[in-house]
């Protein structure tokens, strides 16, 4: 017997009848423990076009920094009202959003401390296996000591993983996702 | 807390590269800089349960969502989503989506001028059982052309979207037919560089999933990344 990986294919261009449900891009409702903030962001090509047939996936953290997950043991609290997963679909200028909660930190390798941030999964037509990055905030003193930001070097490279506050807009924070070229987006190996 | 158990890491030529210029999107929309490896931390080793309060029991007979029945060759997928050291991996997500029997998908951005079918959607969702078994009623979906090259075809295939349990068992696959001619030319096909592997997403007729004067049936088997059998030292 065989138990080789299958391998990956792109989502190809029309996913929007299938994948995508109304209000997968809010993760939050009432009850949700937190506070509330807003993704919002274009994914762009290597010509700095957007691309409207994206799709993102988003995974996170609650408030309290644990994930709703069975291998997540941390004794920390769930919270009934928040899953942490998000999906949504690029529109005609490439943009997506997410409402939701700041996540707390969660461990890293060893003892140490993640920054808040959440995961991030890019499919789109052209993409023949899913692109993987994260979102950290600017305004997040932990980024310092962050595990996983810190295997980036180059300040600028380091930036595209870095939410920034929407100018005037408050919780509001903007994610532009670079697929290619000039200011491209970090991407992980995982 | 102790480092989680990490999964396998990408098997070699089993997955396609990000650029692969004969498939033509893929020339500006793949990264140029090398991908950044990192460790597997509680992030990437939890993910979504997702779906469960979604799902209904019609939603994996594709040929029972409209009034009527749609055309084409009527077929069931079944089959089972494992790990890599075989184990099965239960009631997680498989959604999947397809063109009509003509090759047309009812997506608005769709233009091959093949006929719509007013019953036939052509997307369905299910979570696997226990044991990691799925199954969808469906129409077998036509071939169509696109523009990647001059008279470029897809070879009928039907797309798989599943979530397994973590970050990192994500998969959006796509199943293709056996002996469909198209396949030596497809190039989101041949860019799996393990033509062994490649093989791994044509399915397989199967006799005894053919229901007798109903549906033929074909076996798709999914294998996702397993965990190491040891805790990796980070």
């Amino acid at each position: 017997m065989s138990f080789g990986q299958t391998p990956s294919q792109t989502v190809g261009p029309f996913f929007h009848f299938a994948l995508p449900y109304n209000g997968d891009e809010v993760l939050v409702t009432d009850r949700t423990l937190g506070e509330r903030i807003t993704i919002e962001g274009t994914v762009l090509d290597g010509e700095s076009e957007p691309i409207p047939d994206a799709l993102i996936e988003i995974w996170q953290a609650n408030a309290a920094g644990r994930y709703d997950h069975p291998d997540d043991q941390q004794d920390k609290p769930l919270d009934p009202a928040f899953h942490g997963f998000g999906r949504c679909p690029t529109d005609k200028s490439g943009r997506f959003h997410f409402h939701t909660i700041r996540p707390g930190p969660v461990p890293g390798p060893g003892n140490t401390l993640q920054a808040p941030h959440i995961n991030v999964t890019v499919f789109a037509r052209g993409v023949l296996k899913q692109l993987v990055t994260r979102i950290y905030f600017e305004d997040e003193e932990k980024n310092a000591d962050d595990p996983i930001l810190g295997l980036v070097v180059e300040p600028e490279r380091r930036a595209t993983l870095i939410a920034k506050k929407k100018s005037g807009d408050k919780n509001v924070y903007v994610m532009d996702i670079h697929l290619q070229g000039t200011g491209e987006t970090v991407f992980f190996d995982v | 807390m102790a480092d989680p158990i990490s999964y396998n890491r990408e098997e070699k030529g089993a997955q396609p590269p990000n650029l692969f210029p004969p498939y033509v999107s893929s020339i500006k929309r793949a990264p140029q800089q090398r991908l950044l490896l990192v460790p597997q931390t509680l992030s990437e080793v939890t993910g979504p349960v997702y779906g469960h309060s979604k799902v209904l029991p019609d939603d994996s007979d594709l040929t029972r969502q409209h009034q009527g029945a749609p055309l084409g060759e009527r077929i069931i997928v079944s089959g089972r989503v494992l790990d890599e050291n075989g184990r099965p991996v239960p009631h997680t997500l498989v959604e999947i989506w397809q063109a009509n029997a003509a090759g047309r998908y009812i997506h608005h951005g769709d233009q091959h001028p093949a006929p719509l079918d007013p019953n036939f959607t052509g997307a369905g969702r299910m979570l696997t059982d226990a044991e990691g078994g799925y199954k969808f009623v469906t129409v077998k979906p036509g071939a169509y052309p696109w523009r990647n090259h001059p008279n470029a075809w897809r070879p009928a295939h039907i797309h798989f979207s599943l979530f397994g349990p973590s970050f990192l068992t994500r998969l959006v696959t796509q199943m293709y037919f056996p002996g469909d001619p198209l396949i030596p030319h497809d190039p989101i096909y041949n860019a799996v560089p393990d033509k062994k592997a490649a093989a791994r997403m044509i399915s397989r007729f199967n006799f005894d999933t053919t229901m007798p004067e109903w549906a033929l049936g074909f076996q798709f088997d999914i294998v996702l990344r397993g965990r190491n059998a040891t805790p990796m030292e980070q």
